[in-house]
């Protein structure tokens, strides 16, 4: 939003006292409600992160706690393993996003560019799922994945059980598919024409003039499979390959409270720091996804 | 194109294959697979399980409705379906206008917006399961506990918070209100952009406040989006599971047992795959006529 361009409030309106002082009050009360809600909590965690579990426990609001406990860190890092953990999650978000992009873009590419007779049937049937919610298939989702029909094999306590089934989003393949309608058709004779192959089509033309959607679809995959729980919880008994949020939990149960502020500590740090380096590309993308949304 | 297409139907396979049509298939391919095995499939089969006994173990049966008889007569479902609309309701009351709010205070600001907007966010972007472990630690139910000090400060409380039957389920929105805030408002900022500010001249004009330029030019501008996020907020509360599940698992005394953890029960306690489809099915057609009348409630909204 550029200066010149007026919000509500008006220049008029600014010179009158009630707005001229209530404005920065109500500015400076806000700003403190952020503060608190956004950054207390890490600062809370990172006190307790290096505190005893005495302290923790009986004075968690004291300023200065009786003594550092800097091996916290490295005790969580290594004892509990949170490395290991933050690394199956980053490993299931990308491999989610190299499926869901995969199955998105070649889709729709068949259903807007090459446009074959049966194409408004698939249409038609990716479409019908966008409004059946994902309840009513997590239990045969679940008896899918133990035993795969017809090939028999289990994808239980394999990366493939979260992977593939994130592919599955008819809200990706149809907004693909959108943005693939409004690339002008002229282009595309225009490759045709020049002998380009449907292969080439695809990979020389269609996604490099995709790369913002390719961009959204991305990241609001990676948000869903950081935030999911349930699913990884079902399908990845093995503790070995369990992303942090499925972890933390379990050893919840059988750490001592110092390690555990510390572990979750870290579980927050690392994507505090992504998501501050990268904050202008990341909330602009989010935005973005929102105006597809409607 | 059209012509292309009238003709190609009466020709050979040969001219299909050359005309690409064998590409259309492998492009298709990807898709077509990962929904039949994904989505189309376990869509059928949860239909089919419905009317099944299956446990996983012994060969299912075809036992016709009584799996629906047995979930709709079970002495749970009542609770459940009650605390899971008190659980929407809530979110609905506090969670809802937080970020419509703060979207519209943020979009004042030129040049520290960005600052609140980044704050703001920062919830979001801790890992929710860290984050509901983190507050149940502040719910501690001692005088102790973080969020019992800070109101001891001002002489209230202690609150046994999670453990009150009266409490649990405001704490757990609560929570979730603070995760889900700053990732929507950023949803409603982008729309807020779109706003045609000449309106708010013409509104001052006529001599509009702050409050009803608010009311009576920005907000309408934005219904579309404001309306969406209500369905998917809705949508998404009737399927609230984690933060219950690890909140509190259900209690205290089943004051935060909702639907999905009912299913949850069902299938992966109990092993009764049957009755937990059946209730996955019956939450499902509860979720499929909300938005068909949402979506004609909100459209006769919009004409008038």
């Amino acid at each position: 939003m550029s200066m010149s361009e007026r919000g509500i409030i008006s220049t008029a309106d600014r010179q009158r006292g009630l707005i001229r002082y209530g404005l920065p009050a109500i500015q400076v009360l806000i700003f403190v409600a952020v503060v608190i809600a956004g950054v207390g909590p890490l600062l809370w965690l990172l006190k307790s992160g290096v505190s005893t579990s005495q302290d923790i426990l009986s004075g968690p609001m004291q300023m200065w706690p009786s003594g550092i406990q800097l091996k916290n860190i490295p005790d969580a890092w290594n004892r509990v393993q949170i490395g290991a953990y933050l690394g199956n999650t980053a490993f299931i978000a990308i491999g989610s996003m190299i499926s869901t992009l995969f199955v998105c873009t070649t889709g729709a590419f068949v259903l807007s560019i090459l446009r074959p007779k049966w194409g408004p049937i698939v249409t038609g049937a990716v479409l019908a799922t966008l409004f059946l919610p994902g309840v009513i298939s997590l239990v045969p989702l679940y008896m899918t994945v133990l035993k795969m029909p017809l090939l028999g094999i289990s994808l239980q306590n394999t990366f493939w059980a979260v992977w593939l089934p994130s592919a599955a989003g008819a809200f990706n393949v149809l907004v693909m598919k959108r943005y693939f309608d409004s690339i002008p058709r002229e282009l595309i004779e225009a490759a045709r024409i020049d002998g380009a192959s449907n292969l080439r089509l695809f990979t020389a033309l269609i996604l490099p003039l995709s790369k913002p959607i390719v961009g959204v679809v991305a990241l609001l995959t990676v948000i869903g499979s950081w935030k999911d729980y349930l699913w990884p919880l079902l399908v990845l008994p093995d503790p070995r390959l369990q992303p942090i949020s499925v972890a933390l939990p379990r050893v919840q149960k059988t750490t001592e409270i110092s390690l555990q502020m510390s572990a979750l500590f870290l579980a927050v740090l690392i994507p505090v720091v992504l998501f501050l380096v990268f904050q202008k590309q990341f909330l602009r993308g989010v935005g973005m996804a929102g105006g597809i949304k409607e | 194109m059209f012509q292309q297409r009238t003709q190609k139907s009466g020709r050979s396979v040969a001219t299909w294959y050359r005309s690409g049509g064998l590409s259309s298939i492998f492009f298709a391919l990807p898709l077509v697979l990962i929904f039949l095995y994904f989505s189309w499939g376990p869509i059928v089969r949860g239909l089919v399980l419905s009317f099944q006994k299956n446990n996983l173990v012994l060969p299912a049966e075809w036992v016709g409705w009584s799996n629906f008889s047995y979930v709709l007569t079970d002495p749970q479902l009542p609770q459940a379906a009650l605390n899971t609309l008190y659980f929407a309701f809530l979110a609905l009351i506090f969670g809802f206008p937080v970020p419509l709010f703060l979207a519209v205070f943020i979009s004042e600001l030129r040049k520290t917006g960005w600052l609140y907007n980044v704050l703001s966010y920062l919830p979001a972007v801790v890992p929710p399961v860290a984050a509901i472990l983190l507050w149940t630690f502040f719910y501690d139910p001692s005088g102790a506990g973080v969020f019992n000090s800070i109101l001891g400060w001002f002489g209230i409380g202690p609150f046994a918070w999670l453990n009150s039957q009266t409490l649990a389920m405001p704490a757990i929105v609560l929570e979730a209100t603070w995760a889900g805030a700053g990732a929507t408002s950023i949803i409603y900022l982008a729309a807020l952009t779109g706003v045609r500010t000449e309106l708010y001249e013409a509104a001052e004009l006529d001599g509009a406040g702050i409050w009803s330029r608010v009311w009576h030019v920005t907000l309408p501008q934005i219904r579309g989006i404001i309306l969406i996020m209500m369905l998917l907020q809705l949508i998404g509360t009737f399927q609230v599971f984690t933060e219950p599940f690890l909140f509190t698992g259900g209690g205290p005394n089943n004051a935060t047992m909702t639907v999905l953890l009912l299913i949850y029960r069902y299938a992966f306690v109990n092993g009764d795959f049957g009755a937990a489809t059946a209730l996955s099915v019956l939450l499902a057609g509860v979720l499929c006529a909300l938005s068909v009348v949402y979506h004609f409630v909100t459209r006769r909204w919009s004409t008038t």
